[in-house]
């Protein structure tokens, strides 16, 4: 399976994305440039954590305007997985495809620290190999990642099961302590918590490993017939590209 | 043009013989600009001219060493085709005007520093020191600068994407006007791509990369260098604004250039800005550098060349490129859309020539400038010190009240209220993060990690200053080996009152003496470092707080935990019970928390037996002979048994046989001493034997009680809950009060 990590100016867990999906995990990564418009056919795309453009105006206001969330957005709309962690989560939120907003820390101060967490749902290709009921060790770091949203669209997404991730001990004031979220889709999740953080037994916990063997085990259930016009196509676009730049 | 004056002279923090030795060289009067240049470059921040002739006496060759003293930045062979930079430096006075900024920029000085080597920073920590936090009188300003300036850390570290690691934090009345901001960074680099900052290839063009240069921090260097007055607020416009995302872009952008092989020399314009960074590059290559300001991107119109020129704006650098490959590396930048402009040439001759709109505006030689500023070997006396020798009459009424009131003492307490403001992950290396006795990150292009500690206590040099830098020096050594790291290289920052005082002067030099002679012994030479002199106000010096910064290597491997794992261990001393003495106590925890004293003298140190414990608990931890380890220092042998049952919540039962008062035997902090947990104490004892240092075993592991009892005397019995409560809450609870204005 092949990730792509999108590399906005100011991402700082893009080498961690890319390094646990590639050495832990031992899939293909390749890192995608903000200014880029397409996404070299990848079949998962990681909005990975830092401060996208300096988090100027509001964080991720800003790269929601960038060439590369273009391609993100057909990306999303064709079925396409989109995993939008910490700063990624936010980026999704001003970009429309997540609902909600994420605002400063209810004591306004950033917090890092390894919380638990509980997969809410199973049903999606984010959680699908996480195990039920088991509390999951992985760690925040953000100064604004408390969730809110008005109360209809937090019944909402309780009702069609759109909570992803909860917090066993809510680091942020998040209302209901919501940790992570799908869109109506169900291929789109935002989560605060940083699972590339938590894929190798020396940084204290695997636990993280589940979000990315989820989205695996999803590629891997996808119809091959799916997958080999998804291949055909991508070839196309390659020796399009050769084409017109021979 | 303006007259040169006596009072202009002085308003540059320059003495009128410094004045005449310019005027002498020159030949001339120097111009309103030029006189700027030297009160920056002739600063005691910049020039290091009070304590340039006693530096010399530190080791800084070693057998790591790659580059010692002089560079950005000091690196060490890590092993294969890697290399570690790592240096400290101080940004106290700007931290104490504006401690949001001072701080935030003190982390993006240092950085800069490690990335103009070419290595890219993978560590931070951070050394503190506050004024008391519930003193009655400045108790809330004290707040308010931690406040402060662990917001400022944290929000430049965290968008950076550096983590912050570790470090330590003290509060003494002594840095209430004077609070302390020492940052260690540390990055990786391949051995063959280390950049310099020297200048060469005449005719090569000179790149001005990154932020604009704007009106701030004008002068900052000269600020730094002078003491404290009523008027100090005002300065805060000489305070820099510090902007982290470009600092990461800055980050991201050099190294790519630097990958382009296009690139000859690169230096940050750190302290006194453009004027720095062009003088020494020139003056390192014996090369002349020539630039005329008319190029150089500013934000604001109308700025005279004095204030370019001595402009500390951040997130700036300049690069020496090789000629004719100039697109390759502006291409670079404005990929990663920055300013990048060539602004002037490498010249013949040893001349740092300022042009504005091509009319001349400084004409200095270079190294006149750089290595020539006057160099002072001030007279020094005794030490200060206003504390008595003797110890005072004094007896506990309750040893289980001392451990608590110990456990609560900011000193001691948990700093997690700290650290968690702080991304101690982002870069997954950490494999020992903060609240640990060393900080542990991998080094994954290298396949093995490293270990870094910083250490310093006031107390003890305001006592005895050679024997406090000594212990010092021990203590951060010993902290890494109770994590299996063999010390390699050090780094120090000297923060000391002014020198000018023969008294303060004496401590310096003791200071330095007595670190150089601790770090020959400990095989751990200084490869750079920061000396800040004139920390005092109203006339008030600090304790002599000289920090250092030790970094050692081990083996990727899972850590070695600080705190006791199980039930039903052994609990043992490595180093003995040790020995105490009326008039060394005066200088522990015990002394200022609990009576809130301070006399005599700081701990005996032997510093052989001390190697040999430091061997031994390597040896031991890394054959994985112990279950946990933990160095005794602030509270001594007691507050390491508790330290040790915070994380699991397993205490122990302590049964101790000695002749010492009980205060000392549980408090004393004589160093030398690690606290173990083991399965099996046999083959501890002889490896302890072999090295020639006692193994005492204390007693066992037991869930959730802490009791200590000697020749069958219970001294104190307590819950782990309850030690940790005050432990865990002070910190959090004396900043509730916070008042932010």
């Amino acid at each position: 399976m092949r990730f792509g990590v999108v590399v906005f100016p100011g991402s700082n867990c893009d080498h961690d994305a890319f390094h646990a999906v590639t050495q832990d995990l031992g899939h293909e990564a390749e890192l995608l440039w903000h200014q880029e418009e397409t996404l070299r056919g990848v079949d998962a795309v990681i909005l990975p954590g830092g401060f996208s453009y300096g988090d100027y105006l509001r964080c991720g206001a800003i790269a929601k305007f960038s060439p590369v969330m273009k391609a993100v957005h057909r990306f999303a709309q064709d079925g396409g997985p989109v995993l939008g962690i910490c700063n990624g989560f936010q980026i999704l939120v001003e970009t429309g495809l997540l609902p909600g907003a994420l605002v400063r820390n209810r004591n306004l101060r950033f917090v890092c620290r390894t919380v638990g967490l509980r997969a809410a749902t199973r049903n999606s290709p984010f959680t699908s190999a996480c195990p039920p009921e088991a509390i999951l060790r992985i760690p925040v770091a953000h100064g604004e990642g408390c969730f809110v949203a008005d109360e209809h669209t937090l019944d909402e997404l309780e009702a069609n099961d759109r909570v992803a991730f909860r917090y066993i001990d809510n680091p942020n004031g998040s209302m209901r302590d919501i940790a992570g979220i799908l869109n109506k889709q169900r291929n789109v999740m935002g989560m605060m918590p940083h699972p590339e953080r938590a894929t190798h037994p020396l940084m204290g916990s695997v636990d993280g490993r589940s979000v990315f063997e989820s989205l695996v085990k999803s590629y891997a259930a996808m119809d091959a017939k799916a997958k080999s016009a998804k291949d055909a196509a991508r070839d196309v676009a390659a020796s399009l590209i050769m084409i017109t730049s021979g | 043009m303006a007259t040169i004056t006596p009072e202009l002279i002085a308003s540059h923090n320059l003495k009128q013989d410094e004045y005449e030795r310019i005027v002498a060289r020159l030949g001339r009067e120097p111009n309103i600009t030029e006189l700027g240049i030297f009160s920056v470059m002739w600063s005691e921040h910049c020039s290091y001219k009070s304590s340039r002739v006693h530096l010399k006496k530190l080791p800084t060759k070693g057998e790591f060493v790659l580059q010692g003293p002089g560079e950005n930045a000091g690196v060490i062979d890590i092993g294969g085709d890697w290399a570690i930079a790592f240096k400290i430096e101080s940004h106290n006075h700007p931290s104490f005007i504006e401690p949001f900024q001072g701080a935030a920029t003190g982390v993006g000085g240092i950085l800069r520093d490690i990335f103009t080597m070419g290595a890219r920073p993978i560590a931070v920590l951070n050394s503190l020191r506050f004024g008391r936090l519930d003193n009655p009188e400045n108790g809330s300003r004290n707040r308010r600068i931690l406040d402060g300036v662990v917001s400022g850390i944290s929000h430049y570290g965290n968008c950076f994407g550096v983590p912050t690691v570790g470090g330590e934090c003290v509060f003494e009345d002594s840095y209430a006007g004077n609070p302390l901001v020492n940052v260690f960074a540390l990055g990786v680099v391949r051995k063959d791509q280390i950049f310099l900052a020297s200048a060469s290839g005449v005719g090569n063009p000179v790149i001005y990369v990154g932020s604009k240069t704007g009106k701030d921090g004008i002068k900052g260097a000269s600020m730094a260098s002078a003491e404290f007055d009523e008027d100090s607020m005002d300065k805060r416009p000489n305070v820099q604004v510090g902007d982290p995302f470009m600092e990461k872009l800055l980050l991201e952008a050099c190294l790519e250039a630097l990958a382009t092989g296009a690139v000859v020399a690169m230096q940050d314009m750190g302290a006194a800005g453009l004027t720095c960074s062009t003088c020494e590059m020139g003056s390192r290559g014996h090369v002349g550098v020539e630039i005329d300001l008319k190029y150089v991107p500013q934000r604001e119109a109308h700025m005279s060349p004095y204030e370019i020129m001595l402009s500390e704006s951040q997130e700036r650098m300049l690069l020496v490129v090789e000629a004719g490959r100039e697109e390759e590396v502006l291409r670079v930048f404005r990929k990663w859309g920055l300013d990048a402009v060539t602004v002037g040439s490498v010249v013949e001759g040893d001349k740092m020539l300022v042009r504005d709109h091509g009319e001349v505006v400084a004409d200095l030689p270079n190294r006149f400038l750089a290595d020539e500023a006057p160099l002072y070997e001030r007279p020094y006396s005794k030490p200060y010190r206003d504390a008595p020798m003797a110890a005072p009459a004094y007896a506990s009424s309750d040893l289980g009240q001392d451990l608590l009131t110990l456990c609560g003492a900011l000193d001691v307490a948990s700093k997690r209220w700290i650290y968690e403001q702080y991304d101690h992950q982002v870069r997954t290396n950490t494999v020992v993060g903060p609240g640990a006795d060393a900080a542990v990150l991998r080094i994954k292009e290298a396949g093995k990690s490293v270990a870094m500690s910083l250490d310093g206590n006031g107390r003890y040099c305001y006592l005895d200053p050679r024997l406090g830098a000594q212990l010092a020096v021990a203590e951060c050594c010993r902290n890494l080996s109770v994590v299996g790291a063999q010390p390699v290289a050090a780094t120090n920052n000297l923060n000391f009152g002014n020198p000018e005082r023969p008294e303060i002067m004496a401590q310096l030099v003791e200071a330095i003496e007595g670190m150089g002679e601790a770090c020959r012994f400990f095989e751990t030479p200084i490869t750079g470092g920061n000396v800040s002199l004139y920390n005092e106000t109203l006339g008030q010096p600090i304790y002599p707080t000289p920090v250092m910064g030790i970094v050692g290597l081990l083996e990727t491997g899972e850590p070695m935990p600080m705190g006791f794992p199980a039930e039903g261990l052994e609990v043992a001393l490595l180093g003995g019970l040790g020995e105490s003495h009326e008039t060394r106590f005066g200088s522990t925890q015990y002394a200022k928390a609990v009576l809130n004293e301070l006399w005599g003298l700081p701990p005996a140190l032997d510093m052989d037996f001390e190697k040999r414990v430091q061997s031994a608990i390597r040896e031991a931890v890394r054959a994985r002979m112990v279950e946990s380890a933990h160095d005794l220092s602030d509270g001594g042998l007691a507050v390491a048994l508790a330290e040790c049952s915070f994380g699991n919540g397993i205490g122990a039962d302590i049964a101790l046989e000695s002749d010492m008062r009980a205060e000392h035997l549980l408090f004393h902090e004589g160093p030398s001493r690690v606290l173990v947990a083991t399965r099996d104490l046999n083959p501890l004892a002889k490896l302890a034997a072999r090295h020639n240092v006692p193994l005492v075993p204390l007693g066992r592991t037991l869930r959730g009680t802490l009791s200590i009892s000697n020749r069958g005397q219970q001294l104190l019995s307590l819950a782990v809950d309850a030690l940790r409560e005050p432990w865990e809450q002070a910190l959090p609870h004396a900043m509730e009060r916070v008042t932010h204005v």
